[in-house]
């Protein structure tokens, strides 16, 4: 029933975008349609999975383990944790939000858009599912693909450049992965090629550590190119200003996530001795990331480039967070993700929803919106104060996690990191509550803003469920962390064990 | 010893159908193009037929001059697609720009013959004459818009080179004669192998030289500089079989020749040398037909380009020496045979007269005009460009594993970072017929039968990307 569920989930987006090829292109309707009653098919699996899920077991669950290429021992490994678990009930929850967005905000060329919207899924679940290193770099390149022409076909003015520098920026990152993807695969004890994660998981802890940091390194780059960290972060801001608005959020919500779940699931636990090592000089990328992020986007005059800026920020937590290799660290950096997903794609939408009535993002241009969309002022403060961190709100959870994280770290040896990266916190209070007094609060100088709509019902469709989630986790945080509890304490404990061993 | 028939069936098979029947019908039959076309294809068709048969069937024949079954069958098979999938693209290709003349398919199947042979080489002299038979046939191809000055200027710039190549070939051949006294595979192999030979300087000379005539037919650095002429000059459709098939022949006589001189793992110093002098080639041949083919505007002179590059990764399984090497290298040909075979007869549907409309800013807004064409284009480009989950990042991969198996770490690395670059002018591609708007009038276009290539070209490299597990096994049992 679990492997059934776990297939759906993965399979349904791409039967789904195989199937709009089949609707004539003048049917727009059926295919919006299509596509969002799949995607919503697809969240139903996913749910599925819950009740069958064994939150005290660390090990991974609904594991299947089929031949697929046995000329380099590639097969089609699949399994969920706790962690993967949480990532993709984000990733299938975020996507019938982003189908619904588009319906309003795509209006060119929509069967392409929308089959390559549910590829995108279909490579999205697989990067989380993946128990084969082969089979990962497929998923993890597949999305290239589909993300590249969303942005390069239904992008703003710039979208050519933009979706270039996207699609070269992973692709350096990802092409020296899979050589360390090879090597990795020949250092098992018997130097016979395997992709299986499980083995690799044995193996990897045995390479020789000057080995080992090199394929730490090459994995580590392009994950945090992904996520991206300092000073890795400058296609981010391009891709987010040039996407259209589902894009964007789909790219905030899931895409970054598969860097930081990439470092998890490979650096921490393939190579513990090297994270180890390396700990430290993540963790102040991290802390830079945090406060660069939060001040370059103090100063953006166009506030998708501010969320923008803000996910390097808000990124940085979550890195801090992993590299802290402790158990509250890890957690908080997991649910920060979660939050991270929900509350900036929340950001993205309600940019979006302001962008399609006045079709600009310039903070000057606004001015006073409370006014006439008081409804809409509620959403978006809701988001802001999601993403700023208050109390009550899943974004503090996240961030005080992985700041008491940092803190304790045995790893990190120093109060500094925690005592810098919480001036993150008060930067990002700065960044957000400017800009949104000056987009809502004050008079309404721009007459062209007197007479704008507030939100219709499709518009709530997609923000009160985010709403309801980003409170659940703000009040009641444990129904999502325990879910990965055990998998990360589990993994805390052998990197604590290994990891000294350098 | 003797000629064992049922193996040699496929080259005897093609050998009379050419030189038996072919001249007759074309002696006596004048002016029906579609009989020739029939004809030849179903001798194309015929002869993969038979080597499929003959696969399992390996051993010697022809006194051991030629090998039978095995690898070499499984070459025969691809040059025979490559041959068949080439002339149905031709047909109408060539009837457009009123060239459709008889012989252009009868050297199409006398260049398969000479690939043929080259792939069942087990003696010097056959494989010199596989490859005079290819590029002689080529060299007329490359020639054959009679009218055009460009493809005149191919013809005799790919000649000259051509000949130049083919005098260091055979030099190589008689100094590697010379000192190991023997033409036959088996023998140089085995003094090669125990040192044994009284002129182990005249040895080196011989195996450089053999090195530089193959390192010309792949184009591989610094003995490229024709491809790009050669094959912009050229018909397309002769630049699509010539890069494709042509590649693929001096591959299949690269393996055994330097499986043969190369004695990799014998514990010889200058085994280790000739690797690393290849491992260089390689590199450099990556680098520049990458780097040069992002300063082309041309689409056809970018495929060119593009096909240098190829040649320097499919070196690297070469620089392996091991037997997952060569099968990569193998496998690779077969997806780049399909994904460049592809490309160039898209280009060569899209062409118009005097060379026109071969220029990036020609396919601008092509998926608007052409939605089927941009989008097949746009698969072949990020096959080319090693995305999964085409056809071309498979073999990419395994070359890579094979690369780093053997101890290149660098070399893959430096093949990684040409592939960035490379994704660089593929997706140039992608982005005008994907993101730009159309521009100027709309050119109805009739693929005829190229369309039958095209289904064929994607659907490979489709499935050679997803489920190339029925290829691998059938590599396993080549030595």
């Amino acid at each position: 029933m679990g492997v059934a569920a776990l297939l759906c989930t993965l399979f349904a987006p791409l039967a789904g975008s195989l199937a709009l090829l089949f609707i004539n292109r003048d049917q727009t309707k059926a295919i919006r349609v299509t596509a969002l009653v799949i995607s919503i098919l697809t969240l139903g699996a996913s749910l599925l999975l819950l009740p069958e899920f064994d939150q005290s077991q660390s090990s991974f669950q609904f594991v299947i383990d089929q031949k697929w290429i046995p000329a380099f021992d590639a097969g089609f490994r699949i399994g969920i944790d706790g962690t993967s678990l949480l990532l993709i009930l984000l990733t299938t929850f975020i996507m019938p939000i982003a189908l619904l967005s588009s319906w309003s905000s795509i209006r060119k060329q929509e069967k392409e858009y929308y089959v390559l919207l549910l590829l995108l899924q279909f490579g999205m679940t697989g990067v989380f599912l993946a128990l084969d290193t082969f089979l990962f770099y497929v998923f993890w390149e597949l999305i290239l693909i589909p993300m590249y022409f969303v942005i390069g076909i239904w992008g703003g003015k710039d979208r050519i450049y933009a979706a270039i520098k996207f699609f070269l920026f992973t692709l350096v990152g990802s092409l020296l992965m899979l050589i360390a993807i090879i090597w990795l695969g020949y250092s098992t004890a018997d130097h016979v090629f395997t992709a299986d994660f499980i083995k690799l998981q044995a193996a990897g802890p045995m390479i020789p550590f000057e080995i080992q940091k090199w394929l730490f390194l090459a994995f580590a780059l392009a994950f945090c190119i992904k996520v991206p960290l300092f000073p890795l972060h400058t296609w981010l801001p391009d891709a987010h200003v040039q996407a259209p608005t589902p894009g964007s959020v789909i790219l905030a919500a899931v895409l970054l996530k598969m860097g930081t779940y990439g470092l998890i699931r490979f650096n921490l636990q393939l190579f513990p001795q090297s994270s180890h090592y390396f700990a430290a000089a993540i963790s102040v990328l991290a802390v830079i990331g945090i406060i660069y992020g939060a001040l370059v986007a103090m100063v953006q005059t166009d506030i998708k480039k501010l969320v923008a800026y803000s996910s390097v920020s808000h990124l940085g937590f979550v890195v801090l967070g992993i590299f802290s290799m402790t158990t509250i660290g890890l957690q908080g950096a997991v649910i920060q993700m979660v939050n991270h997903g929900l509350s900036t794609g929340m950001l993205f939408l309600c940019v979006g929803v302001m962008y399609e009535r006045r079709h600009t993002r310039e903070i000057s241009e606004y001015g006073g919106i409370t006014k006439v969309m008081p409804r809409f002022a509620v959403m978006f403060a809701i988001a802001m104060f999601a993403s700023v961190g208050l109390p009550g709100l899943n974004g503090f959870v996240g961030e005080y996690l992985t700041l008491l994280g940092a803190f304790q770290s045995p790893v990190l040896h120093s109060w500094s990191y925690a005592i810098i990266s919480a001036s993150g916190v008060i930067f990002a209070a700065v960044y957000l509550l400017w800009m949104f007094q000056r987009v809502m609060f004050g008079p309404i100088t721009n007459s062209e803003n007197l007479s704008l709509r507030d939100l219709n019902r499709s518009e709530y469709w997609q923000l009160v469920p985010l709403v309801i989630f980003i409170v659940w986790i703000g009040v009641a945080p444990r129904t999502f962390m325990n879910l990965s509890e055990a998998s990360v304490k589990a993994l805390v404990e052998t990197v604590g064990k290994v990891g000294n061993g350098h | 010893m003797g000629i064992d028939l049922f193996g040699s069936l496929p080259l005897v098979v093609i050998w009379l159908a050419l030189g038996g029947v072919g001249i007759v019908i074309q002696a006596f039959v004048r002016d029906n193009t579609r009989l020739v076309f029939g004809y030849y294809i179903s001798t194309l068709i015929a002869t993969g037929v038979l080597a499929a048969i003959t696969f399992g069937h390996t051993g010697l024949t022809f006194d051991g001059m030629v090998t039978m079954g095995g690898s070499g069958a499984y070459f025969d098979i691809l040059f025979c697609v490559t041959g068949v999938l080439t002339m149905l693209a031709a047909r109408p290709y060539l009837q457009r720009e009123e060239a459709e003349i008889d012989e252009f398919y009868t050297l199409l199947v006398s260049a398969v013959s000479g690939m043929m042979l080259m792939a069942h080489a087990n003696n010097l002299v056959v494989l010199f004459v596989g490859i005079e038979l290819m590029s002689i046939s080529f060299y007329v191809m490359a020639g054959f818009f009679r009218k055009s000055i460009r493809s005149i200027e191919a013809a005799l710039k790919y000649f000259l080179l051509g000949a130049f190549a083919t005098g260091f070939l055979v030099y190589g051949m008689a100094l590697v004669y010379g000192s190991t006294n023997a033409l036959d595979y088996a023998t140089i192999t085995s003094v090669v192998r125990a040192g044994t030979t009284p002129f182990p300087m005249l040895l080196a000379a011989g195996v450089t030289l053999m090195a530089v005539g193959l390192c010309f037919k792949i184009a591989a650095f610094p003995f490229h500089q024709w491809a790009p002429d050669v094959y912009q000059g050229s018909p397309t459709v002769v630049s699509a079989f010539m890069s494709t098939a042509g590649k693929a022949a001096a591959f299949s006589a690269f393996i055994p020749a330097f499986t043969m001189l190369m004695p990799v793992g014998a514990g010889a110093a200058y085994a280790l040398n000739m690797q690393l002098a290849l491992a260089v080639i390689a590199a450099v041949t990556m680098l520049v037909g990458n780097i040069s083919a992002i300063a082309q505007s041309n689409v056809k002179r970018m495929l060119a380009f593009s096909s240098v590059a190829h040649a320097g990764y499919l070196l690297m399984g070469i620089v392996s020496g091991t037997a997952a090497g060569h099968q990569a290298i193998i496998f690779y040909l077969t997806a780049y045979t399909f994904m460049q075979l592809g490309a160039f007869v898209i280009v060569s549907i899209l062409e118009r007269e005097n060379d026109t409309h071969l220029e990036y800013a020609d396919y601008a807004g092509l998926s608007r005009t052409h939605p089927v064409l941009a989008f097949v284009m746009a698969m072949f480009m990020f096959s080319l460009a090693g995305i999964p989950p085409f056809a071309g990042f498979l073999g990419k991969h395994m070359l890579f594993a094979a690369a780093i198996d053997s101890g290149f770490t660098w070399l893959t690395i430096i093949a990684v970072i040409s592939s960035v670059i490379s994704v660089y002018f593929y997706l140039g591609l992608v982005v005008k017929m994907y993101f730009a708007e159309p521009v100027g009038e709309v050119h109805h276009i009739n693929p005829g039968t190229a369309a039958l290539t095209l289904g064929v070209a994607a659907a490979f490299t489709v499935l050679l990307g997803v489920l190339p597990s029925v290829l691998q096994s059938m590599f396993t049992t080549f030595h």
